[in-house]
């Protein structure tokens, strides 16, 4: 089913959740609504729900206006950051539970319903936990539970709120490569919520980027990844460097620095601030040109094959951090305290007056 | 809410229990004395009850408790719990229903309003009644009209009794329901459940325990309730006395055996209550 949200706006008392939102998502994506908490994420998916009223805008599956449709005739499937099972049902009647509840006339004979939840179990991996109750399980099982308690009604759209977050980082990725290898497999128009990038990227078809109630930027990962259009959807995808400067007819000038910046040759004499991520800066011993910036090395560190190089730039309280592969590291042989030139490989400059951080 | 308070000072003393070993005289002294001041007050007359019923022998015990004003006052005081005690259930879900999971202007004046019965003396609540429904008050002689009797006769101590319990269900699902917030309702729904299969399989079981314990609380005050109900009913004896009038009645025309042997049925009931609570305060701590 295709999703079509037209100016949906929604507020609690004084404060704006959402404003003019627009989006569709098409028929069988996977769609990650990416912001930090507060950015109106989690109200989006549950008014698409069903869960919050809509007072402003027009939510419409497949052209049909759902503005007065009730939740429980939506054809949604819910899963809850905290899985919200219902504990003192087993996990077979948890996941049977929205086929027990339909009119006697569509619901299916036992024995079907039987066999439907087998099914489930098998897909989520949990065949022989049928007799348990939800407290003799570990979160990973319960999130798994509560998919496929959603997965049984046969959902037209599968709605998802933080579904990992409440999990550990191994079991996390765990899950959301079998999410997504089970959405290739089943098809089924899907939104999650999430505050983690790196799930966003690694899942989703397309990334919606949302932040103080507004979408920021829609596209794929790799799109809004590689060319964010705004600082703070630069900013929200990873680490940065700032660069505060002023802008003069294709150079930001940094302190004695001259940056390039090509795209910009028309503008003369504005403030700007270059944002270059840390696998984008390069270290050298000898100053080679006019964008080399002087630092100091500071500390040191590795994550597994990556190393982290902070340092301080010359005569001013601000650190550039660098990311350097091990071959790198290894190469240039730094010792801290050291004093090196640091350079932007790539960069991409926002004027502050169009944006307001 | 007495029984309450209780509840939550055994809990607290289980966790100094782990705190430090060098205090643990302190915790003897105040053992004694607990077990003291129970016993004078509490163990002491409950026993003296059943002693007393019996002085006579079991054949006047049993006289006293099946005499025609005894049945009757019985009868009387189960007919009062079997209306008042559902009435409540109701309130009290819809009450704390709309408490815990709807925002609305006025929850803690209604809050407060729920608890008034418990800050009010039954006395005064008895004497509210008659000033309203009582034969020169605010409705009665309209209702009188209708042939509408209220005070001096079963509706008026119904609803005195009401006045009484009402705040026990609401009292302890509030904090239960709270607790548990609206997911699990919010994932029936979503899932196609209307409201009321919602509310069957998904809420009442959650609360069951808590409605459960209410409801023996409520109960055992709707039997045991004395001064509103003797504002309201008239101690018309056979008609509107229900065991504690009648308790009182028999006690004061000096036939103490037959007073306490009613009176040690009611001690029963509310042993029995006791033991059904406890078992109930154990089944919720193993959930």
């Amino acid at each position: 089913m295709t999703i079509e949200i037209r100016d949906v706006s929604k507020r609690y008392g004084s404060f704006q959740a959402l404003q003019n939102i627009n989006l569709e998502i098409p028929k069988g994506e996977l769609v990650a609504l990416l912001g930090p908490s507060g950015s109106g994420k989690t109200t989006l998916l549950r008014m698409i729900a069903g869960l919050e009223s809509i007072e402003e805008g027009i939510i419409s599956f497949d052209g049909k206006d759902l503005t007065n449709t009730h939740v429980n005739q939506r054809d949604v499937g819910f899963v809850f950051q905290h899985y919200a099972l219902f504990k003192h049902m087993t996990v077979f009647d948890n996941i049977a539970f929205g086929l027990n509840v339909r009119k006697k006339k569509l619901r299916p004979k036992k024995a079907e319903i039987e066999k439907k939840v087998y099914e489930l179990l098998d897909l989520v991996k949990l065949s022989g936990f049928a007799k348990r109750y939800p407290s003799q399980l570990s979160g990973g099982q319960r999130q798994r539970v509560a998919l496929a308690r959603a997965l049984a009604v046969e959902p037209q759209i599968l709605l998802l709120d933080e579904p990992f977050g409440a999990l550990d980082a191994k079991v996390r990725k765990e899950l959301r490569r079998w999410l997504r290898k089970l959405h290739n497999e089943m098809h089924v128009t899907s939104v999650f919520v999430t505050h983690d990038q790196e799930e966003a990227l690694d899942v989703a078809d397309r990334i919606v980027i949302m932040n103080e109630g507004k979408i920021e930027q829609i596209g794929t990962p790799s799109e809004v990844y590689d060319s964010p259009k705004s600082p703070f959807v630069y900013d929200f995808l990873g680490d940065v460097n700032l660069f505060h400067g002023r802008l003069d007819q294709g150079k930001l000038k940094v302190g004695s620095v001259e940056l390039n910046v090509p795209e910009y040759q028309n503008i003369s004499d504005k403030e700007a601030v270059g944002y270059v991520r840390p696998h984008h800066m390069k270290i050298d011993r000898q100053k080679q040109s006019d964008d080399a910036i002087a630092a100091k090395v500071f500390f040191c560190h590795s994550i597994g094959p990556v190393w982290y190089v902070e340092l301080k730039r010359e005569n001013m309280d601000e650190y550039v951090e660098v990311e350097l592969t091990k071959e790198e590291y290894e190469q240039l042989n730094l010792s801290v305290g050291e004093f090196v030139y640091v350079r932007p490989k790539e960069m991409k400059v926002f004027i502050p007056e169009d944006f307001v951080i | 809410m007495t029984t309450d308070l209780v509840r939550q000072e055994v809990k607290s003393t289980d966790g100094i229990k782990h705190a430090k070993k060098e205090v643990n005289w302190t915790k003897y002294i105040l053992m004694s004395l607990m077990f003291l001041y129970l016993v004078v007050f509490l163990l002491i007359p409950l026993v003296f009850i059943f002693v007393k019923a019996f002085e006579k022998g079991a054949e006047v015990y049993f006289a006293a408790i099946t005499e025609p004003d005894a049945l009757s006052a019985i009868k009387l005081t189960i007919l009062v719990a079997i209306i008042s005690v559902p009435l409540n259930v109701v309130f009290g879900i819809a009450a704390a229903w709309l408490i815990t999971k709807f925002q609305f202007k006025g929850k803690q004046i209604l809050l407060s309003l729920i608890e008034l019965p418990f800050a009010v003396s039954p006395v005064i609540a008895g004497l509210v009644l008659v000033l309203f429904f009582g034969p020169r008050g605010v409705l009665g002689p309209f209702l009188d009209e209708f042939g509408l009797k209220i005070i001096f006769s079963v509706p008026g101590i119904i609803i005195a009794t009401m006045f009484v319990t009402l705040p026990f269900v609401a009292r302890e699902l509030i904090p239960v329901m709270q607790a548990q917030g609206k997911t699990e309702e919010e994932a029936a729904i979503s899932l196609g459940a209307n409201g009321w299969q919602m509310f069957l399989r998904v809420t009442l079981p959650s609360i069951k325990w808590g409605l459960l314990y209410g409801m023996i609380l409520c109960n055992a005050r709707a039997i045991g309730e004395f001064g509103a109900v003797s504002v309201v009913s008239g101690h018309i004896r056979g008609e509107t006395n229900t065991m504690p009038l009648h308790v009182e009645i028999l006690y004061n025309e000096y036939q103490f055996s037959a007073a306490f042997a009613v009176a040690s049925l009611m001690s029963l009931l509310a042993l029995v209550t006791l033991l059904i609570k406890t078992w109930i305060e154990w089944r919720t701590e193993k959930h």
